[in-house]
């Protein structure tokens, strides 16, 4: 190893622009080995522009940063032997079949052929894509096309894992497997960066997040921190009976603040109770005989803690866009 | 831990957990394969996709077949008075053509790569910079080699027998893909300069109709008017035929030849580094 310095990334002022877009604007991350560090906003807060810095795909206009030890822009060559990339765009070849993406990664990083292959079945049967190792991977559904990506992720095991919004566009039984896997990635001790949309995503995997607005960071600590100082999410109330909305609307204001009506007429919303406290009021509805036909505390949504903690909502088109991004770059 | 058992699709596939952590645990880093092994990975990739992508393989199976059989049966009587006569005075050309056609598919490909993604991963793997590129282009240089195969086999099965026999046709068939190879490093700058796929086709078809329709490939030029006349003479298409067909004959002149593979030195030398910075860049 080449540096026993306990951070696996360090940067400091950070900025990128493209043409007159200031895409990353002085960020400074600090990220422990063995962690798993989530960088959390919205498309085109810079997520995906602050990710291809660090993995040396395209070089900050000022900044340092350190991955591994090695300086990015001196010693691109050291840190791209140490890391791995899943790219946003899911980074496989689609002209190619799963197998042949992974045998082909697995050569270009020194295996021989036989090793390389394998590897590549290790992986395939790893990641439940051993059925559809002979296919296109233009066939492959959006799931299967990510566990690919990450599988060619680790075909030599990286000390340090990008992840960029790698559940994005999948559905909840994909995003749970990617979930899964990235859990097992954490247990063996792999240091992740992982870019999100999703506070659920960051709060269930990452140890520490940093949200980022504008190409800036704007708040920064642990899941649990980040979440106190933004309240909780959302209590909603269904009652049986809609007559009772009323009684219910003044008894969960005097318990947990302004409550606000839903077009459903038995419906109504709290917001930002902790959950014990929205706990103990559903108990005092029922309590009082009103009766409630379900209720549910959900997480505080990104655009909730970007009101909280900007005071602007989340909207996707502040930043520049990172599909624009790319065709700015080349 | 356990992993959550649901079933994937129409493959009932789930990952596994234990296997997963067995995975990203067990491979010590192998030494960084040779500069030559990362470019021929490349290469080997280049002809997966010949085997994988339709247009591809119709690329060097169909197109120059076609183009023997619609262009030799088409003028043949009109301009030549006979198809025997006619195919042995275009061969040589539509050989030119026909490989030239399928350099603009290196820009597509190379622009279909970084729109799709893949290039991100290359670029952050830790392998020899150019191989990526020049690996590819080997691997277009054996679509070219294949391509003008089966079009001069299947001239051959149409009777064509050039003066300087098969040393001849292999030299033409040397010096167009030398030339082809050049030219595609303008398609690959096209395909990493314009924003997709289809923007770089058409381009690259747009440059390439004129260049070689309007040289001596198919008539004559001294049937032309003036004008036209004189930008098919300039045209460096009708060196390249004019070499092609002297090679296969047995006449060719050194100071065309010499032009040709200048041309071809040339445009390698700026647009390969131009290629090269662009796709650094990303």
């Amino acid at each position: 190893m080449p540096d026993q310095s306990s951070l696996a990334i360090e940067a400091t002022g950070l900025t990128k622009s493209f043409g007159d877009t200031l895409a990353v604007d002085g960020v400074d991350l600090a990220v422990r080995r063995g962690t798993v560090y989530g960088v959390l906003g919205p498309n085109g807060a810079g997520k995906t522009t602050t990710i291809r810095i660090l993995a040396t795909l395209i070089r900050p206009d000022a900044g340092t940063a350190r991955v591994l030890g090695h300086d990015i822009v001196d010693e691109a060559d050291a840190v791209r032997g140490a890391i791995s990339l899943t790219g946003q765009l899911a980074s496989v070849d689609e002209d190619l079949t799963g197998r042949e993406n992974l045998v082909l990664i697995g050569r270009l990083l020194g295996l021989k052929r036989a090793a390389a292959n394998e590897r590549a079945a290790e992986l395939l049967a790893a990641f439940g894509l051993s059925p559809a190792a002979g296919r296109l991977v233009k066939h492959f559904s959006g799931g299967m096309r990510r566990r690919l990506d990450i599988a060619a992720s680790i075909v030599v095991t990286p000390q340090l894992l990008f992840l960029d919004e790698p559940t994005t566009g999948l559905d909840p039984r994909s995003r749970n497997q990617v979930w899964d896997i990235v859990r097992a990635f954490v247990a063996e001790g792999t240091t992740i960066l992982l870019c999100t949309q999703y506070l659920e995503e960051a709060d269930q995997l990452a140890d520490g997040i940093a949200v980022i607005d504008r190409g800036r960071v704007i708040a920064e600590g642990t899941p649990a921190q980040l979440k106190a100082s933004i309240g909780g999410g959302s209590l909603r109330v269904r009652l049986l009976d809609p007559d009772q909305r009323q009684q219910a609307q003044q008894t969960l204001t005097r318990l947990l603040g302004p409550v606000s009506l839903e077009p459903d007429p038995a419906a109504l919303v709290a917001h930002g109770p902790h959950p014990e406290r929205a706990a103990a009021a559903v108990a005092e509805l029922a309590r009082q005989g009103i009766a409630v036909a379900g209720f549910s505390l959900g997480q505080p949504s990104l655009d909730e803690v970007f009101l909280a903690l900007t005071g602007h909502p989340a909207d996707d088109g502040a930043g520049v866009d990172d599909e624009i991004e790319e065709g700015q770059a080349v | 831990m356990s992993m959550s058992k649901t079933v994937n699709g129409d493959l009932g596939t789930t990952a596994d957990a234990a296997a997963v952590r067995r995975a990203i645990s067990s491979t010590p880093r192998p030494p960084r394969p040779t500069p030559a092994s990362a470019a021929l990975t490349f290469g080997w990739r280049a002809m997966l996709k010949v085997k994988h992508v339709p247009e591809q393989l119709l690329d060097v199976t169909i197109t120059p077949v076609m183009f023997v059989l619609m262009f030799t049966y088409m003028f043949g009587g009109a301009v030549a008075g006979s198809t025997a006569e006619y195919r042995d005075y275009l061969l040589p050309g539509l050989l030119v053509m026909s490989v030239l056609f399928t350099t603009v598919y290196s820009g597509v490909a190379l622009n279909t790569d970084v729109t799709k993604g893949v290039v991100d991963r290359f670029r952050s793997l830790p392998v020899w910079r150019p191989a990526p590129l020049l690996g590819t282009m080997l691997g277009d240089t054996a679509r070219y080699v294949a391509n003008g195969t089966v079009l001069l086999l299947l001239g051959f099965a149409l009777g064509f027998r050039p003066g300087a026999g098969l040393p001849g046709v292999l030299a033409a068939l040397a010096v167009t893909v030398l030339f082809a190879f050049g030219l595609s490093w303008v398609f690959t700058t096209l395909g990493l300069v314009l924003r997709s796929p289809s923007a770089v086709m058409n381009a690259g078809f747009m440059a390439i109709f004129p260049l070689t329709f309007l040289s001596n490939v198919f008539v004559d030029p001294q049937t032309l008017p003036r004008p036209l006349e004189a930008f098919v003479n300039v045209n460096p298409m009708s060196t390249l035929a004019t070499v092609s067909r002297g090679l296969m004959e047995g006449h060719a002149s050194g100071g065309d030849v010499l032009l040709v593979l200048a041309v071809a030195a040339v445009l390698t030398a700026v647009f390969a580094p131009l290629t090269t910075k662009l796709y650094r860049k990303g």
